[in-house]
Order: C-alpha cells, then sequence, then structure tokens
C-alpha cells in the first residue's frame, strides 16, 4: 500500500494521497504533508464519492472511474478502485496547478496495484 | 433549528443541532452515564428515548468496568455497523461532569469516518458551552419520576 501511494505522491505538486474505505470513510493507508486533516478529506470524500455514485447511477451514467474536484487552493483527485460501493477510493490532495493527467494516471496505476 | 432536536439543558441545543445537520446522523442521545437525557434529535416516542438511554447507560458501565478489568483508561468511543445502520457512542468529560454521545445513522446517508469527524466537533462545541462551575445536579430517586417525566415532556415539546 504505500508503495501504492509512493506512485501518486513522487508526482510534483501533490500533497498527499491517501487509500480511504468507501463504506465507512476511514483512513487505511496515508502518506499526506503536514497541515492536512486525513481523517475529514477521507471522511468527505466518501461520503462524495457514494452521493456521486448515486447520481451517475440515477443518470444512467454507470460508475464513475475518475473524479477531479478543482478549488481555488488545491485540487482533490479521487479513483473509486473495484466495486465502490464496498470498495477503496484512492484519494490524492494537490496543489491546484498539479499536471492532473500525470495524477490520474497514477491514481489508476495505485488503484491497480491494491486491488 | 431542526423541529425534531430538543434539549432539556439549553447549552446543548446549538452544538446539537450543527452535528445533525453535518454528520446526517438519524438519532441522537446527549446523555449522562447515569442515563439522564440532556438532548435529543430524531426520536418521536419517550418510550425509545428511555430505552435507548438506558442500553446506552448500561453500555457505558460495561465497556467501563472491561476496561477497568484491563487495566486500561475507559475506551473513548464504541462502534457497530449493521447491513444498513450504524451506531457510534462516545463519552467525554465537560464541566458538567462526564458526557456520553448515541448516535444512529444510517449507511446509505452518512458514515463512520463522517460521524466521528463531526462528533469531534460536538463534543468541543460542548466543552466550550457547558456551564462553568456547575455543580452537577444529583437527582434523588424519591424524585426521579417526577425529574424523568419532566425530562421527557421537555424532549417532546409537550
Amino acid at each position: 500500500m504505500s508503495a501504492a501511494l509512493d506512485l501518486i505522491t513522487r508526482v510534483r505538486g501533490v500533497r498527499g494521497a491517501m487509500l480511504v474505505s468507501a463504506e465507512d470513510g476511514l483512513i487505511v493507508a496515508e502518506q499526506l504533508m503536514e497541515g492536512i486533516k486525513g481523517s475529514a478529506v477521507a471522511a468527505l470524500a466518501a461520503s462524495l464519492a457514494g452521493k456521486l455514485r448515486r447520481a451517475m447511477g440515477a443518470a444512467g451514467t454507470g460508475t464513475s472511474v475518475f473524479w477531479h474536484l478543482q478549488a481555488e487552493q488545491g485540487a482533490l483527485l479521487v479513483v473509486p478502485g473495484g466495486n465502490s460501493e464496498g470498495g477503496i477510493l484512492v484519494v490524492a490532495v494537490a496543489e491546484p496547478d498539479v499536471n492532473i493527467g500525470l495524477v490520474r494516471l497514477e491514481l489508476l496505476r495505485a488503484a491497480a496495484a491494491v486491488i | 433549528m431542526s423541529p425534531h432536536t430538543r434539549a432539556v439543558e439549553s447549552w446543548t441545543l446549538q452544538p446539537l443541532t450543527d452535528f445533525v445537520r453535518e454528520s446526517s446522523v438519524r438519532l441522537v442521545l446527549v446523555l449522562t452515564p447515569a442515563g439522564q437525557v440532556l438532548a435529543q434529535s430524531g426520536f418521536s416516542r419517550a418510550v425509545d428515548v428511555m430505552s435507548a438511554a438506558a442500553l446506552a447507560a448500561a453500555i457505558v458501565a460495561s465497556t467501563g468496568e472491561l476496561a477497568r478489568q484491563l487495566k486500561q483508561p475507559p475506551f473513548a468511543a464504541l462502534s457497530h455497523q449493521g447491513p444498513k445502520n450504524g451506531f457510534f457512542l462516545a463519552t467525554f468529560a465537560t464541566e458538567r461532569g462526564t458526557l456520553a454521545v448515541l448516535a444512529v445513522y444510517d449507511l446509505d446517508v452518512s458514515s463512520l469516518g463522517l460521524v466521528q469527524l463531526f462528533y469531534e466537533q460536538l463534543a468541543a462545541d460542548l466543552k466550550a458551552a457547558s456551564p462553568k462551575g456547575a455543580a452537577q445536579k444529583q437527582v434523588l430517586a424519591a424524585d426521579f419520576e417526577r425529574e424523568l417525566t419532566d425530562s421527557l415532556n421537555t424532549l417532546f415539546g409537550r
């Protein structure tokens, strides 16, 4: 798991990465810079993932494979691994100007490695 | 304020209302380890409040004794998750004395992580709001029934 998170955190601009239980919003593994409230990010990311899953199901689009929330001072990038309802979310917290494509690639690789 | 959130001791109301709104829990009790209810949210029947409070107090007492026998400090929190619902029970110290929070949540609306996250804020808010220097009021056996009736009337707006 640590190696999977290393893949993500070595990307320039990534401030932390976590594996989060999608069902209960608890942290399974983390590599975070100081100052990031991992438990809050994990709980809120899992909550959002659950709501997105239901919304996308209702919209008939199937399950999400990647989502990206851009904020003024950073970004949250998530890949739901496996069956996202009871699976693992691979989460990255990044600077606003991070290379999204590269982080996405590493999140997908990490998800494949841990699930 | 949620119409289903009521408090016997008014200083508990705002922190509890915030907790319910943010964590999306279905039922909450704030109580003393003896089972005296200070506030509730989501309950519609007095008998359910009494049952939940008695059971929560019993769990606090039994886990406290288990911790004592293991020569450990009392457990900070207890979580149980079923297929559709979860419950979370935790105790913390305030100026009012030790308080317990029992929260019941639906898994498709909330999660243990969310409840834990906002419980930390609830405990901090209740600690800050609790009356300073107030001695804990002891309920005498002779007054117990009247105190209980008064509390339930307040909690259900009667």
